[in-house]
Order: structure tokens, then sequence, then C-alpha cells
């Protein structure tokens, strides 16, 4: 019996910010407005636009072949013709870093693809139903959750065998966990909303109200904590392709160009630090990129 | 109207929000004086009532409070610091807010609450603080103190909520309480006897009271005086038991939309909001 | 229209279980208002959604029109009772629009017309075609009740379950949607069960209505006894006595 009171002076047209329209396009161009506001976000967005950008230009940027072996040039430090150095197989080092985005982009995007819908399911699922369905489900994420998380693709890897793919999914098994847990937490918020128990009364089907009503309210949660992993994952794909487990050489896989460079540091030290801070700047930049999306995704703040 | 020194006077109250790139007006150009009486403020949402109380406290800090004078006893409430305002926040003046189950705090149990009311602002030591607790729930009549002092908030019912929080904030002996919404949240048996305690207690101890809501028929029944508010501004100031004499189309309005018991059962009159009360200095009745 | 036999609805297991709902019964006739009121607690709201099927544990025999809920195939079920829920804030997903939420229950039993039907149905409720592109959050708290308004008659129903569609809203906005209601029960000739902690509420829209207690109905009465203050039950007098004592037309 809440008095919150409402006014109910009639409301006009949507409101938009800043002019930038209301349809889907002109909402996302103000939600990268709000994002770009905040320095570190804007920051953040950058680097993941470079990134993105690379990746799709690679071949326009690159200056060398990355996989091109020239051993009398091998091991030469930054200059103008090889920008970041060569490594110990004359390979030009900037040229694998760009090559390397690609690589590192398709591991986030192939993992975000299987971790954020298997998550949403079992978490929305788990949370709607309760009951035993909510235990089978949510031991089950614990058995995966109990797993420090390198030991598990470790382990994965060993039994499919080392390469990127298998990698790839060694890494998603262990990331989903988060997620669904996530996801059944934001669902029990809500499961006894009235506008599910409208739906329910219209005669909608467990399957429609999960998927159409429950599945949507979780995406904005379930979308900032993909972004934060997305750093962990990069790191954990590094992780293994340090110990050789993930891409095979010669992919120009940053991890792998740390894991093989790691011998010639001392000399050589071109060849650990670029790759590495370009782990560092990626991964930072995925980091605030998920704080300032949690900002603004905050639907108390539109 | 006592011909003292009011306890409250506020002279063209303004306040604003940050909205955006502007500032949006909750409060605009209200005056009223109060004195040891029950003064009513009455408005529906967006009025700009619960703002007023709070202004009264200095508790938005994000808001732009303005005005000709607010003076509060001897003291300037525009001018005081937050050191100053601490003084007076719950020593003062105090506020009772709607819903017990928010404004309690969970963890602890409500006779500490009151108790830690009481010795924030005097220096009394931890026994004195129980025996008053303990005094103050049988003045809110509450039948069993000792053991309701142990309880946790989620332990009471509503009513006894309420009640627990009007001993809290009568503790410390303040000169005015502002009441925003007291006794929405509880059921009409109970609210009844609330009010009924909150008159005795305000009475008795000569306190000036503030009693915001949006329920005229609580507000005309419990108040001495009466403030109608629309859009941020005041638009008629009555005596309570004279307000089926209202002149201002709002407040005849509002009267006139509720349904009573016995009443006709035909349409309730609907009320048409006229632009021109909007308008800044349209004129207060009374 | 509306049969409810000997109702009993309980929480928890063995010792510690609760009697939320202890043999409840009433019955409604066809176009009629019937009003259900207490205080928070009494069980008024648990019987709409026992009624609505949203609480399946309870025992006994709800009917509506001669057909036990219980056998009717649910979505005859759907197309005989809805519900219009207290909380105007709550009751509309946050994410849809007024579209879409429109649009559900027509497409779930694959009725046509959709666009037609989803103007027509925000035209009976007094609100025109623009607010079909809008989300719930544009709108007021007595826009959002109308739109939940015309979710319910959507799909035709024969009795609309009112729990508390007013408590929420404003004073004025209050007046505006107790208008509605009225003119579409008498125009759409629906039944109405209507739940209100406001006794004023509950005189001005039911003419017979039941007082409860602590999950019984302690007496059911007419309107006309209220205004005298005629109530055989001690309980039932004193909730309209406080009520009335508010409600003083000074």
């Amino acid at each position: 019996m809440m008095a919150g009171t409402m006014a109910s002076s009639p409301v006009t047209a949507p409101v938009s910010a800043r002019g930038y329209g209301t349809g889907a396009l002109g909402r996302l161009g103000a939600s990268l407005a709000r994002l770009m506001r905040d320095p570190s976000t804007g920051f953040a967005v950058i680097v993941v636009a470079i990134l993105l950008l690379t990746a799709l230009f690679a071949p326009l940027i690159a200056t060398h072949d990355p996989i091109l072996v020239d051993l009398p040039n091998a091991l030469k430090p930054p200059s103008g013709a090889n920008w970041f150095g060569t490594d110990e197989l004359g390979r030009d080092i900037f040229s694998r870093i760009v090559y390397g985005s690609r690589i590192t982009l398709f591991i986030i995007v192939l993992v975000s693809i299987i971790v954020g819908p298997l998550g949403l399911i079992v978490g929305a699922t788990s949370g709607y139903f309760g009951g035993w369905v909510d235990t089978v489900m949510m031991r089950i994420t614990d058995i995966f959750l109990s797993f420090p998380s390198l030991i598990l693709c470790l382990a994965f890897v060993a039994a499919l065998g080392a390469g990127l793919e298998n990698a790839i999914v060694a890494i998603a098994l262990t990331s989903w966990p988060p997620i669904a847990r996530l996801a059944r937490a934001e669902t029990l918020t809500f499961r006894n909303a009235d506008y599910i128990s409208a739906s329910r009364m219209q005669g909608a089907s467990t399957l429609r109200i999960i998927g159409k009503s429950i599945i949507p309210m979780c995406i904005p949660s379930v979308l900032v904590r993909i972004t934060l992993s997305m750093a962990s994952v990069i790191l954990t794909a590094a992780g293994l392709g340090f110990l050789g487990l993930g891409a095979q050489p010669p992919l120009p896989e940053w991890g792998a160009m740390i894991a093989t460079g790691r011998n010639y540091m001392l000399d050589s030290w071109w060849l650990v630090t670029f790759p590495g801070l370009t782990i560092l700047l990626v991964s930072l930049a995925f980091n605030l990129l998920g704080d300032g999306l949690r900002d603004a995704l905050d639907p108390k703040k539109h | 109207m006592s011909s003292q020194t009011p306890l409250i006077d506020a002279r063209n109250l303004r306040v604003c929000y940050r909205s955006g790139k502007g500032y949006a007006d909750a409060v605009r150009g209200v005056s009223f004086q109060l004195g040891k009486e029950r003064l009513g403020i009455v408005g529906e949402s967006g009025s700009g009532k619960s703002t007023i109380g709070r202004a009264l406290l200095k508790l938005l800090p994000s808001a732009r409070i303005t005005a000709d004078k607010l003076s509060f006893g001897g003291t300037d409430l525009l001018a005081a610091s937050e050191r100053q305002m601490l003084g007076i926040r719950g020593k003062r003046m105090s506020m009772i807010l709607q819903d017990p189950k928010f404004s309690l705090n969970p963890v602890q149990r409500v006779g500490d609450q009151i108790a830690e009311a009481y010795l924030v602002h005097s220096k009394a030591s931890r026994a004195q603080a129980k025996a008053r607790t303990l005094e103050m729930l049988e003045a809110v009549q509450i039948r069993d103190p000792e053991r309701v002092y142990k309880l946790y908030p989620h332990e009471i019912s509503g009513g006894m909520g309420q009640r627990v929080m009007i001993a809290m904030m009568l503790i410390p002996e303040p000169e005015v309480i502002i009441a925003d919404e007291p006794t929405s949240a509880l059921d009409v048996t109970v609210r009844m006897q609330v009010l009924g305690i909150l008159d005795t207690l305000v009475t008795s101890k000569g306190i000036g009271l503030i009693m915001i809501s949006h329920d005229l028929n609580l507000v005309r029944n419990f108040c001495d005086r009466v403030l109608i508010m629309y859009a941020g501004q005041v638009v008629e100031e009555r005596a309570a038991r004279d307000l089926m004499n209202a002149t201002h189309p709002y407040t005849r309005g509002l009267l006139a939309a509720q349904p009573h018991i016995g009443g006709s059962r035909q349409h309730l009159p609907i009320l048409k909001r006229d632009p021109e009360w909007k308008t800044e200095g349209a004129g207060a009745v009374s | 229209m509306i049969d409810v036999r000997d109702l009993n609805i309980a929480l928890g297991l063995g010792a510690a279980s609760k009697k939320i709902l202890d043999s409840v019964s009433f019955s409604v006739g066809a176009g009629e208002s019937f009003g259900l009121v207490g205080e928070s607690g009494s069980g008024k709201s648990t019987i709409l959604r026992c009624m609505a099927k949203l609480f399946t544990s309870w025992t006994g025999d709800i009917s509506i029109d001669g057909q036990s809920v219980k056998t009717m195939p649910p979505m005859a079920f759907c197309r005989t009772v809805q519900m219009v829920f207290q909380d105007p804030y709550g009751s509309l997903h946050p994410r849809q629009s007024i579209a879409t939420a429109l649009r559900e229950p027509l497409r779930i039993h694959r009725m046509v017309d959709a666009q037609d039907r989803s103007e027509q149905a925000l035209a009976d409720v007094g609100l025109n075609g623009s607010f079909l592109a809008r989300y719930p959050h544009e709108l007021s708290g007595g826009q959002r009740q109308r739109v939940a308004i015309a979710r319910a008659l959507i799909l035709e129903p024969k009795v609309l379950l009112l729990d508390e569609p007013t408590s929420a809203l404003d004073v004025s906005v209050q007046a505006e949607v107790l208008n509605l209601l009225s003119d579409i029960r008498q125009s759409q000739k629906l039944t109405y069960l209507f739940v209100s902690h406001d006794l004023a509420v509950v005189d001005h829209m039911c003419n017979e209505f039941a007082v409860m207690q602590a999950g019984r109905i302690v007496e059911i009465m007419d309107r006309s006894a209220l205004s005298s203050g005629m109530a055989k039950n001690a309980y039932a007098r004193e909730l309209i006595g406080a009520s009335l004592a508010y409600d003083k037309v000074a």
C-alpha cells in the first residue's frame, strides 16, 4: 500500500538525447555519445575501435608479410624499416601484431557467441523454474566454477589437442558459469513481477515468457559482464598461447609471440614488450568499456 | 497564527534540480510560516511538497536552494553550514518518513536505533539512553516496551514501525517535526491510531508539525492549517476546517474528485487542469 | 457468473503451515461489481490470484459461468478472466513497447487484425494510436494503468479481476480511471471483482462487498450498509467506523 502517487501530466513525444532521433540507429548514436562523455570510457571506445579497424584493414596497415621468414634480418631493433623491430626469424613484429589483432578478435567474438546465449539460457531457465531444475543446473554450474579457469583450459586442450579452435572452446567452457549465475540472479528479482503474471494470464508458454520477457531483461548486465570478461579471455588465450597450447606457429597470436620472445628478452626487449603492451592496452580498454557500459545501461539514468 | 516569532519563516523559497543542461524547478516561490501548530502541505505527485520538507533540512545535495528568507528559530538555514545543520537535524528539527520498512535500519534492533538517536544528540550514558527509550516506547503506546526493544524491524508490523519512528524522532525533543506521508503505508484502522499518538505528543510538547501528504482527507482532519500545492507553488492556503469553502479551482477540483462513502454513483467530476495555474505568481488564494 | 465455494490455501508444511485463506465462499452475479475489502494480510489479493490461477495449490471450487476454472481449457480461460494489477510501474514490461504489449496476447491466441484490435483497445481506454510506439517509462501512472486495462480487455474476457487498480494513483487520476472502469463495465457487460483497502472507492464502484480478516470473510454486505454503518460483525463495524471517521466530510 505505497502512496507512490504519480503525476498525470501528459507526456508528449518520446525523449531523445540531443536530437539523435528515435530510431534504432538514433538510439545507438545517443548511447555512444553517452559513453564518450566519460574520458576513460571514451579512451576505451577508441582503443576497441582501433582494434576493430586494425583487424578489418590488416592487409592495408601491416608493413610486411607477418609470416615471411627473413633470417638475415633477424632480431633487428625498432627502426624506420621495422617499426617494432623483427623477431628471431626476421618477421616484422608490427605486422605480426596487426595480424594478431584478427586472431584476438576471432577469439573474443567466438567466445562471446558461445558464452552469452549459453549462460543466459541456463541462468534464466534456472531462475524462472526454481525447484529441482534450479538446483541441478546450479550444481552443474558450480562444478565448472570450482575449477581455476586456466587449469580447466589446460585439461580441455590436453584432451582435445592444441590449436586455436580448441583453445576457444576451452575458454568458452570456463567462462559461461558467471554469466549463468548473473542471469539467474537477475531473473530472481523480477520473476514474480506483475508483467510476468500478466503474460502467464494471457496463456504465454514458459518458453515464450523466458524468451520474450525474461531474457531481454537480463541482457544489459550480461552484456556488461561479457565485456568485462573479455579482458580475462584475452589474457587466458595469451596464457594458453604462451604455453604453446593455443594458437600454433606461425600464427601471430600475441601470447605466443611473448612465449617465443621470452628466450631473447634480455638482448632484444622489443620481442616481448610490444606484444605485451598491446595485450595490456586491449585488456584495459575492455575493462574500462565494461565499466562505462554498466553506467550507460543503468536504466535509472536514461 | 500566534503573534510570537514563527518557528519557521520561509519567504519565496525556490528549489531547482539539475536536469540535462539546465535547471528544473521543483519548488517555485513558496512562502509560509510555521508556529506551534500543525501545518499540512497537500499536493499530488510532482507538486514539490516533499521537496519542501527536505529543503528545510537541507537534505538535497544536488539541488540549489534559494529564498528571500529561510529561518528556523534564530538560525538562517540558507547560510547554515553543514556542521550547523548537523546540530539542527534530528535535534531541533526531525523528519518522519513514509515506510518504516525502508527508514529503519534492518540489521539493528529497534530499541538500539532509538537509543542511538538519543545518544547522538545528548551526552547521556547508554543506560540512561535505554531508560529514555523505554519511556518513549510507552509514550507511543507500545504495550511491551522491553520486548519490543529487542526486536528487529522485520519483526514488527507497519503500525508499530511507524510508532518506533515517531519515538526515534521525538526522543531528542525537537522543536519542529516534518512528517512526510507518515501514514500512507498503513492500514486505515492503524492510521487513526498512529495519528492520534502523534497528535498527543505534538500538542503536549508544543512541537510545530508540518504534515506532507497527498491525502486531503487526512490533512483536513488532522491539521490546523493547510497549504495546497500545484506545480511547485502554493495555490491555496486555508484553515483546515474551512477547506470546504476553498475557492481555488484546483482545490475544489481535488475535493470533488474524491469518492465518498454514501456519495453518488455517478461519474466522479474530472479535474480539468488550467495551464494558468502553472504560471508563476498566479496568486495564491487564501 | 462467479461462484467461489470453500476456497482454502495454506503456505508451509506440517506444523508451520499457515492458512492464508480459510473457507472463503461467495457469489457474484453476471454484470455485477463485487468488492473485497480488508487490511493488508487479510487475503483479498490472494483470492484474485487463486482465481487467476497464478496460485495453484488451493482447494475448493471456483467456477465461472458454471465451469470450474480447474477444468477450463487454458486458452478459453484466458478469454474468460483477466486481471488489472495494482502497481502501474510493474504491470507493463519495461522493455516492450505498448504495441508489443498489446500484440502479444493476440499472437498467442492467433487473433487476426492485430493493428486494428490494438488501436481499438487503446481507444476504448481513452488513448490514441500514437501511444502504440511508446515505452512504459514515457507514460504517466494513469496512462500506464489505462494501457494495462486495454491489455486486459483485448482478449475480450467476461470477468475482470481488479487488484487495487487505483491505490497508487493521484486522486484526480484515480477519478478518471474509476470513471473509465464504470463505463467499460456497462458497455462491455463485464463482471468485476474489485479488491481495495479504500472503502470510499469500493462504495463508489461496487454494489456488494465482502469484508475480510485474516483469510476469512467475516461479512458480506450491501453498499447501503456502508453509509448506514449497520454491520453485524464487530470487525466489519470497526473497519467501517475507521473509514467513516477518515472520510468525514467536515
